[in-house]
């Protein structure tokens, strides 16, 4: 067994590809201008088929996180930090925040996208602390 | 016919459960068998003066036909017969389900029947390979969150909104716990203590082993028909009075929001089908997969304010001798839970309660029940509830 590992639609590809090159994409609708994650055929607020990729800042703050104690299989290695981080652009992602203190993570703190292979051929967006959003000590 | 096409209209004669807990001698499939006839036999009938079944899916012995399946098993050939998967939620939609197919003339009298067997007939690593299969394949999973994980991130969410504590989650567990403790069948019966929770193996912060469910084998089973004809069985029939049903999303990441769940929608609905308030509800039959999903439900519900579950579960008005009783059978975090039949079990000590056979337990005057169930990650919910024959 591996980590489970995505295998992109063609929909979905631009975003791996975009992941790949170190860059977070997200969709926005060309009809209402909402932004839309996950990537789609459709815009989750007005239903138009017009989304168009652009770069996103990698910028988010933490909606919810937990520290997973007891792994969900031998791929994994507890303790991780799974946490649903609201990007600045609006929509909501579910990720980990990775080399983190548990005790220092709160919701609401400020989060910044980094990027994990995940395999040979996917990597996937990870999110750090990024304490110097919140002004506080910007770190090494 | 109302809102669901349920209520008032419809009514349980018959019920009953199988072995709960452990119970490595019977298939899921042997199981659902057994609670399909029992509960015939219970209502007073015949094989052949039921005309309807209702399964769900077991985990630990898929069936493509399911519900043929168990029909064929007992050389039955209903002249309706579906298999329902709404996950948790299954129970009380495959009910409404049933009552639909009456009024549409598809059946008489339909059992709805349900059982499986995480405990006994799948391995630990199998019931955990079902559990992360609940997540977004591409936009989830990958991460390795665990069902427990999803609703820790929900926990953790409602503690940074409204200054909910461990501790008042734990309470959920400590109020099941004391009434599984005046119950011979279930699983989970030694009294427990905030701090035996609190002090029980971490999970995923904030919850620990004892804020989770149990995981188990067991059935059971529910005959349903219109009020017209349920006059004439050995028990007396226990009336449908209103249904609700509310859908947010299918993944955790997905949702608006939190800590407000469709339970509000589900309620909403069945509270004005029934004509009845949260004052009105004698016994809360909820879902408490995980005690902050019990929390929010007794919210959304209507129990108390939004923000207030923790200090109302604190109260202790929802354990024997409260004014609110729940989960009187101990829920599926003392009593059993396994899997997709685990709502059904507040559905039968609802209709035990009603009956008046809950020994130990029973409550007075008890005239009005409401069940929830939810499917997902605090997903899907279906509401119903129940009341009393005079």
């Amino acid at each position: 067994m591996a980590k489970p590992v995505p295998r992109p639609t063609p929909t979905e590809q631009p975003f791996y590809d975009a992941c790949a090159a170190g860059k977070l994409v997200l969709q926005r609708c060309q009809h209402c201008g909402h932004v839309v994650f996950y990537p789609r055929t459709h815009c989750d607020a007005c239903q138009s088929d017009q989304l168009a990729w652009e770069d996103a800042s990698g910028a988010g703050t933490i909606a919810s996180y937990t520290v997973v104690r007891r792994a969900v299989s031998a791929d994994f290695e507890a303790p991780y930090v799974i946490a649903l981080i609201d990007l600045a652009e609006g929509p909501r992602m579910m990720s980990q925040i990775i080399d983190a203190d548990p005790d220092a993570l709160a919701v609401g703190l400020s989060v910044k996208v980094d990027f994990a292979a995940w395999s040979e051929d996917i990597t996937l967006p990870v999110f750090r602390l990024h304490p110097a959003l919140d002004g506080g000590d910007a770190g090494p | 016919m109302s809102v669901s096409g349920l209520g008032g209209e419809f009514a349980l004669i018959g019920m009953s459960e199988s072995a709960v807990g452990i119970v490595p001698d019977k298939s899921p499939r042997e199981l659902c068998v057994q609670v399909t006839l029992d509960a015939i036999q219970d209502a007073g009938l015949t094989l052949g003066e039921v005309d309807g079944l209702i399964t769900c899916n077991a985990f630990a012995e898929p069936i493509m036909y399911h519900a043929e399946a168990v029909a064929e098993y007992i050389g039955w050939q209903p002249r309706h017969c579906v298999t329902v998967n709404t996950g948790g939620g299954t129970t009380f939609m495959a009910l409404n389900m049933a009552a639909a197919a009456i009024q549409a003339g598809m059946a008489d009298t339909i059992v709805v029947a349900m059982a499986d067997s995480l405990r006994s007939f799948m391995s630990r690593e199998q019931a955990m390979v079902v559990q992360s299969s609940s997540g977004h394949p591409h936009y989830e999973q990958p991460y390795g969150p665990t069902v427990p994980a999803y609703y820790a991130l929900i926990a953790r969410a409602h503690m940074d909104q409204f200054g909910t504590t461990e501790a008042q989650f734990a309470e959920a567990a400590v109020s099941c716990r004391a009434w599984a403790s005046q119950h011979p069948k279930a699983q989970k019966r030694d009294p427990i203590s905030v701090e035996d929770v609190m002090n029980s193996r971490a999970i995923a912060d904030p919850l620990k082993v004892l804020d989770c469910s149990l995981v188990s084998d067991g059935g059971a089973a529910v005959v349903i028909t219109r009020k017209d004809r349920a006059k004439n069985g050995p028990h007396k029939p226990v009336t449908l009075l209103g249904y609700g049903e509310g859908h947010a999303y299918e993944h955790i990441s997905q949702a608006k929001n939190l800590t407000t769940s469709a339970a509000a929608q589900s309620g909403r609905a069945a509270y004005t089908e029934a004509g009845l308030t949260p004052d009105d509800i004698d016994l809360l039959q909820l879902y408490d997969c995980f005690t902050p999903a019990l929390l929010i439900q007794i919210e959304d519900l209507g129990f108390c304010d939004k923000g207030e579950g923790g200090a109302w579960l604190a109260s202790g008005i929802s354990k024997p001798g409260g004014s609110k009783p729940m989960n009187t059978h101990g829920g599926m975090l003392s009593y059993c839970h396994p899997g997709n039949p685990g709502a059904m079990f507040g559905l039968t000590e609802a209709m035990i309660q009603m009956r008046g056979n809950a020994g130990e337990r029973q409550l007075p005057n008890m005239r009005t029940a409401l069940c929830h169930a939810q499917g997902g990650i605090m997903s899907s919910h279906a509401t119903i509830i129940l009341g009393a024959e005079d």
